[in-house]
């Protein structure tokens, strides 16, 4: 698996991260040896292995259905750069 | 999907008659105290962001973890769609940017979701019924909200809704038309009501349905489909439906190819619009979420649950039907809130079903719907609706006296009984009393009498006479049977 120019410029995008014209190809080249690196795995037999997600024994930690958090607005928008009644502002965004 | 074509449902083209294929996503809010994922409070109409944890900020270093609650609201509302439920579910994240999703992501249930397969069983208008299919149920976070009117260059944002928990339920494209469409909402809403899972309130976004539409030619492979986002009344459903419809029709008839697209219907002008922005976004990397491991239970836990589930719409129907012998259509409407049903069955207990039901649909929900109250806020109870149809069964007052005693009642209320001996309301059936009565109008209305020899139907006036001067206590039965003796009338 390989990708190309077209598939990096789109990748960026995708996760708005600001690519240079003069850093795609460079880019590529980085995304290429990395996925070879990977596919490496793909010489294993893995016929009948049920896909791990994770490599602890344990069952998923539940919550009670409790409040127990809340009524911090005025911390939940401390590092914004712009707020207003505890609102979020930001650049107008609508359909 | 194999279902025969209905002509009746067909929308005329300029050319031809088409079908209209419609699948649904129902994004309801699950009924819980705190979030999916973290400990602030669901409830609705707090001050800005004064409902959210650095959680559903998306704080670097947060971490999840899931509401058990959460996961018990999702496995009752499987059982309820007769749904497989997954013992095993995964929870992956859905990546894509706006400002209302701060972790960039939401977490959601991709591949292996926690209810599979299901159906239910929707109720048309004119008695038949249609079994509509579901394709899955997943849980996954609720986004923040943005308000666009505060400021011309700005939008506001609240992140009271971030990460509250939605169940999605998509159903298989078995709906052909906004009728069909209109009854599956309800019928769900019905169902998500009695389990207790979802209240279902639109106006307050606790459910909102994004609608795919479709139309072909019967007979012909599916057309492409346009999504409709975000409709959030049954009654916008219904129509942006039609326009959609009516909109691809136009495009085909006139050599047109239908763009697959997500579009959003606008009620003030009746018409969807295309939703460009979100054209290219639809590349969402899903990937398992390393923050959470999979969610498993075992049999025991479904059944644990199954056994507190309450008794479901389609269940009472058919007991309402077969204890008191009402029609489908009467117990449809009974059926539909769990309220409306608990009520009938109290005043039907021990009493005759269909009249209890004529009572409770005809004259107490018409007054209901004529106050705009719901079927909470009744101020004439289950106990005293009862007292009323025993006194008509028991002879003691008409069915036109009982009206004006329910009036009373719904005015003033009080008990029944009561209130009857103190108006002196009683139905007059001493034919003594009834017999002077007739015998002075038919002394003071000679010529009607012989007009009525010749005219039968006349009797009317005589009966409306009778029971004027006796108040409308009269016995109906009973001036009419002295009249026809008196006046020679078979």
């Amino acid at each position: 698996m390989s990708v190309d120019e077209k598939t990096v410029r789109r990748i960026a995008h995708l996760a708005r991260i600001a690519v240079a014209d003069d850093e795609v190809a460079p880019l590529q080249g980085e995304l290429n040896a990395i996925l070879a690196f990977v596919e490496q795995l793909s010489a294993v037999d893995v016929t009948g292995v049920e896909a791990m997600t994770s490599v602890t024994p344990m069952a998923m930690k539940k919550r009670k259905d409790v409040v127990t958090d809340g009524g911090r607005a005025v911390d939940v928008v401390a590092n914004a750069p712009e707020t207003e009644d505890h609102y979020f502002l930001v650049p107008k965004v609508v359909e | 999907m194999t279902a025969p074509v209905n002509p009746k449902k067909l929308i005329k083209g300029a050319e031809h008659d088409w079908e209209v294929v419609i699948g649904m996503e129902i994004h309801a809010q699950v009924t819980s105290r705190s979030k999916l994922f973290s400990g602030a409070s669901t409830e609705f109409g707090a001050e800005p962001n004064d409902h959210v944890s650095l959680v559903d900020a998306a704080m670097p270093g947060m971490l999840p973890v899931i509401n058990e609650e959460c996961v018990a609201q999702a496995v009752r509302t499987g059982l309820g769609l007769k749904a497989q439920i997954n013992h095993r579910s995964v929870f992956d994240r859905k990546n894509y940017f706006y400002p209302d999703l701060p972790q960039g992501y939401q977490i959601s249930q991709y591949k292996d979701p926690i209810v599979g397969e299901g159906e239910v069983v929707v109720d048309l208008l004119d008695g038949e019924s249609i079994t509509v299919g579901i394709e899955r149920l997943h849980l996954e976070q609720d986004a923040g909200k943005s308000l666009h009117d505060q400021n011309p260059t700005q939008s506001f944002v609240d992140l009271n809704r971030s990460g509250v928990a939605l169940m999605e339920i998509v159903s298989r494209p078995d709906l052909r038309s906004s009728e069909e469409a209109r009854a599956y909402v309800t019928k769900l809403r019905t169902i998500l009501r009695y389990l207790g899972t979802c209240d279902g309130d639109m106006e307050k976004g606790s459910l909102r349905a994004d609608v795919n539409v479709s139309v072909r030619l019967p007979g012909q492979p599916l057309g492409t489909r346009c999504e409709i986002k975000n409709v959030n009344s049954i009654r916008f459903i219904g129509q942006a439906i039609e326009s959609e419809a009516r909109r691809q029709i136009a495009i085909i008839e006139d050599g047109g190819t239908i763009a697959q697209e997500t579009r959003l219907y606008d009620p003030s002008k009746g018409e969807t619009r295309s939703m460009r922005s979100k054209e290219e976004a639809h590349d969402y990397r899903y990937f398992p979420d390393p923050d959470l491991l999979p969610l498993e239970f075992d049999q025991a836990y479904v059944d644990a649950l199954a056994e507190g589930l309450p008794e479901l719409p389609d269940a009472k129907k058919a007991r309402l039907i077969a204890d008191f012998g009402l029609s489908p259509y009467d117990a449809n409407v009974l059926v539909a809130e769990r309220a409306s049903a608990d009520y009938y069955e109290a005043v039907a207990a021990k009493r005759d079903g269909k009249a209890a039901a004529n009572w409770v649909i005809n004259e107490l929900f018409g007054r209901l719907n004529k106050e705009g109250l719901g079927i909470e806020a009744t101020p004439v109870s289950a106990d005293q609706l009862g007292q009323i149809i025993d006194l008509i069964g028991e002879g003691v007052i008409s069915g036109k006296i009982a009206k004006d005693l329910f009036e009373i009642v719904w005015t003033e209320g009080g008990d029944p009984r009561a209130v009857v001996e103190a108006r002196g309301m009683k139905q007059v059936t001493d034919t003594g009393a009834i017999e002077a009565a007739i015998d002075d109008i038919v002394a003071k209305n000679p010529d009607k009498v012989q007009q009525a020899k010749e005219k039968p139907t006349l009797l009317g006036w005589f009966v409306g006479q009778t029971m004027k001067a006796t108040g409308g206590k009269a016995n109906p039965a009973a001036v009419n049977a002295l009249l026809k003796s008196k006046l020679g009338i078979d």
